[in-house]
């Protein structure tokens, strides 16, 4: 059998994965990181409005600090962060951007003098402070109190994680590239590793390592309408929530980004709106102000997408032959800005739609986006259930964004966690704990489980397809678990899922081509997924308030006398079929900011 | 005046696509390289993206081929449309014939189908030209960090924007009979690196590092690369100013 053994295991080469991997490589332990694709090609290199940290470089981020960058964290979660990292974070955000500095990002600096802005629909000149020349400086995103998102044009993520990558190349850290983690090695209490699929020959190996840690990303396509890439399947939370030991943590918390260009579902940065740009509806008018007079377009965007789709259902979307939909108008902003700061959206606009944004109106729908949910882990990345199994970025929730998270808050979440998960891993490695006893028998076992799924799927005879369940599951989701949800339609939705569960064991193949078989693969994958959405729905069900992004227009009020909790979700026997819900008080005596209004 | 979708007249029939794939699995000892003819309805903004997922779903589920972002971001789905090398997931039907030929992108190694395995070679060329900021600095993180001008760091970025696809190597006269030429890719990132102040390294090191045939003096100034970079880099120019500068070395 083809075992290969290592201190620690790192599912996933997205920034999140990679900046672990380098913390833990620094105190010496060895390290592999197992990847879907090439790790550049990870789904951080689509972040593109930028990174919250509070440099306070700027005229308009003058007097920020760590305080203020918590409040706006913990009043955008909605009270359901963990305020203990969140403080954390915030504290650690800003030495984050200075090592990428270090390690090569190209962030927009700032230039002193005077420089004309649009704030508000009205160009203002702003003077930039002298001592600042050359800092980095920072752009306006949803729901902050100053302009604290550091920025590379609008392709952040591809440079961070160029520079990331390329970091963990000078550490010589091996990435196994197209292998896919398909389950953890573990006995109940402790992980040993992870059984892995190689998607180029199909083969089953197992990887044995003192630790293992999930940085998966998120799972945004078991929505149809989604930002997210196509490898976004949330398979790493999939096989943690299979454990049965480990819960998935409030995975109703699902975000929706305003701003997807209509109907292809691709993002245009929330920095289009930071710098100025305005949402319109069919008759051309500005419809924000009328919902949110104070912070218009820049409200969090749980609000922003809400009300998008409310002036839609009263009859203002435009429309199109795919759909109803509004405008984003960054005309304003002038040529050379979006030439400049803005290309990728350019870019984006002109394949996939055919026009010029800085001429015309961009076609626009909230699509889901970002996965507040995930591997339910402690302050420091250590997943609950097993020990030995960590978790970080958006695959874990350790809980920095409770039930809404901040625009630019995620990538900084990334290489923050990075950086204290990497030190866990080793200070775990460290201890008596972190040194490994594991039965060869149990890694044998654990892998023939895992080929008799794979062979079971491949020599079934059932009429189920794996892409029609898999479409009929995105439609179920978009439509009955979206923006705006009802208990009626939660209780369709999840009954619907339980129903094609069981149907996605009927799955049989049309080919059997050597080598990893891409209809076997979806077929694997959709039996996971499917437990992943009725983990979403389930929990959104019994959810009886509205918070952050989950919003009940039957229970439209946050209700922190019943829920000021986290929801823990539990697939304990395979059989079933829905998951078990558990939920963790979030305790008021030792939040720092206490509940209030979110402004 | 509200400006709407570019849209193909309503009366214009729905056209059939012909689209033609190589195809071939390693993985099969019984396979051929040979082409496959699929036929589909075009859709209104349909790109190669679509298309082939359409295919893979409804007719042949063992189509291999790479797509992660579909956005043009992350450099996954390069491969040769029409005979040119450039990003499916951004390429709408709609700017091509009826019948479309696909095929994977040379030079790589094939793992099947339009599936090409250019993470390996990017890797390969990354360590060897050590594509990372090379300092002995040690930086205080709790310090401000180092002033860069902004015109600069814009002009670093400029160059950083390159999605490692592969297209550049695709379509290089000099790859296709030098194995370890690195090609645009690699001399792209030599030049970033070599802009940027917070790497140490000189012109003497960069000089180790391409200053012979399997670097920039190989390049035959042919520019396919710069017609065919989906990113539009400045491959053309900044290949050029290499050249001069580790000339100017080489004869030193
Ligand atoms: C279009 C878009 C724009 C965004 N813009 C911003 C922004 O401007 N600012 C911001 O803060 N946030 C932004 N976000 C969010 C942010 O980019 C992501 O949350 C973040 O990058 C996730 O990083 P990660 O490392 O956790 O996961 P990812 O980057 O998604 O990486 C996941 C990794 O895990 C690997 N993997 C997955 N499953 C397996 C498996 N089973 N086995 C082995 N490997 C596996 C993948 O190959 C990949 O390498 C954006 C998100 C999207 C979708």
């Amino acid at each position: 059998m083809d075992v290969i053994h290592t201190d620690v295991l790192v599912i996933g080469g997205g920034l999140a994965g990679l900046r672990a991997a380098l913390g833990a490589r620094k105190r010496g332990q060895k390290v592999i990181i197992l990847s879907l694709v090439p790790p550049k090609r990870s789904h951080s290199a689509a972040a593109q409005g930028g990174m919250q940290a509070s440099l306070g470089n700027t005229a308009k981020g003058a007097g920020d600090n760590e305080d203020i960058h918590f409040e706006d964290t913990v009043r955008g979660s909605d009270w359901g962060a963990d305020q203990e990292v969140a403080r954390m974070f915030v504290h650690t955000a800003p030495k984050a951007v200075r090592e990428l500095a270090a390690w090569g990002v190209p962030w927009n600096r700032v230039q002193a003098g005077p420089r004309d802005v649009i704030i508000d629909s009205q160009r203002v000149t702003l003077t930039e402070p002298e001592a600042a020349h050359g800092l980095i400086t920072a752009r306006d995103f949803g729901g902050t109190k100053k302009w604290r998102t550091c920025y590379v044009s609008d392709g952040t993520g591809h440079a961070m994680l160029y520079a990331v990558s390329d970091r963990t190349i000078a550490e010589g850290i091996p990435v196994h590239e197209r292998m896919e983690a398909v389950s953890l090695i573990h006995d109940g209490e402790r992980c040993y590793g992870a059984i892995v699929r190689n998607l180029i020959s199909g083969k089953l190996l197992a990887y044995v390592a003192r630790a293992t840690c999930i940085a998966t990303g998120g799972f945004g396509r078991i929505y149809q309408s989604t930002t997210n890439a196509v490898i976004n399947e949330g398979i790493g939370a999939a096989i943690a929530l299979e454990t049965g030991v480990v819960p998935l943590a409030n995975m109703e918390a699902v975000q929706f980004h305003p701003t997807a260009i209509f109907p292809a579902g691709i993002l245009v940065t929330e920095g289009c709106r930071g710098d100025g740009g305005l949402l319109r509806d069919v008759d051309g008018h500005r419809f924000m102000p009328d919902y949110e007079p104070e912070k218009k377009e820049l409200a969090s965007r749980d609000v922003v997408s809400r009300r998008m789709e409310a002036h839609i259902r009263s009859g203002k979307g435009a429309s199109n032959r795919f759909g109803e939909h509004l405008w984003l108008d960054i005309t304003l902003l002038g040529e050379a800005h979006i030439n400049g700061k803005l290309r990728e959206v350019k870019e984006i606009c002109q394949h996939f739609l055919g026009i010029d944004p800085a001429k015309q109106w961009i076609p626009v729908r909230p699509a889901q986006h970002y996965s507040m949910g995930g591997i339910r882990t402690d302050a420091h990345g250590a997943a609950r259930g097993l020990s030995g199994l960590f978790a970080c970025g958006e695959a874990a929730c350790w809980d920095l964004h409770g039930f809404n998270r901040l625009g630019g808050n995620s990538v900084a979440e990334t290489v923050v966690a990075g950086m204290i998960v990497g030190e866990a891993i080793a200070d775990f490695c460290a201890t008596p704990e972190g040194d490994m006893h594991v039965s060869t028998a149990l890694v044998r076992d654990c892998r023939e489980q895992e080929n008799a799924r794979f062979a079971d799927i491949a020599t079934s005879r059932g009429q189920e397809s794996a892409s029609v369940l898999m479409q009929r599951m995105q439609a179920i989701m978009s439509e009955k678990v979206g923006i705006v949800r009802n208990g009626d339609d939660l209780t369709v939705a999840v009954d619907e899922l339980k129903n094609l569960l069981l149907r996605s064991r009927q799955i049989g193949l049309r080919s059997s081509a050597p080598g990893a078989n891409p209809e076997l693969t979806t077929a694997w994958r959709v039996q996971k997924m499917l437990k992943l959405a009725l983990c979403v729905a389930y929990g959104a069900l019994q959810r009886s308030e509205s918070r952050g992004a989950h919003f009940r227009e039957d229970y439209p009020r946050r209700d922190d006398a019943q829920w000021l909790k986290r929801t823990l979700a539990f697939w304990r026997d395979p059989e079933q079929r829905v998951p078990t819900l558990e939920y963790e008080n979030l305790d008021v005596r030792h939040m720092e900011l206490p509940p209030g209004w979110r402004g | 005046m509200i400006s709407i979708l570019r849209r193909k007249n309503d009366t214009q029939p729905t056209r059939r696509l012909c689209i033609q794939v190589l195809r071939h699995n390693p993985a099969d000892a019984a396979s051929v390289p040979h082409l496959q003819a699929f036929e589909i309805a075009e859709a209104e903004g349909m790109t190669l993206f679509i298309a082939l997922n359409e295919i893979r779903a409804t007719q042949d589920p063992s189509l291999q081929f790479d797509f992660v972002c579909r956005a043009g971001i992350c450099g996954s789905c390069a491969m040769l449309i029409d005979g040119r090398p450039g990003l499916a997931c951004r390429t709408l039907t709609r700017d091509l014939g009826t019948t479309i030929t696909l095929a994977p992108l040379p030079f790589f190694e094939l793992i099947g189908d339009l599936s090409v395995n250019t993470g390996k070679w990017m890797r390969g060329t990354s360590e060897r030209l050590q594509t990372w900021i090379h300092s002995s600095a040690q930086t205080d993180l709790d310090a401000l960090e180092a002033p860069m001008e902004p015109e600069l760091a814009e002009a670093i970025y400029e160059l950083d924007r390159c999605i490692e696809c592969g297209c550049c190597i695709a379509g290089c006269g000099t790859a296709q009979m030098r194995e370890k030429f690195v090609g645009a890719v690699g001399l792209n990132k030599i030049a970033r690196f070599r802009l940027d102040p917070r790497d140490d390294r000189s012109n003497d090191d960069f000089y180790e590092l391409i200053g012979d045939d399997d670097g920039v003096f190989g390049c035959m100034s042919l520019l396919g690369c710069h017609d065919v970079c989906p990113k539009q880099l400045p491959l053309q120019t900044q290949i050029a100013y290499l050249r001069r500068k580790m000339a100017v070395i080489g004869l030193a």
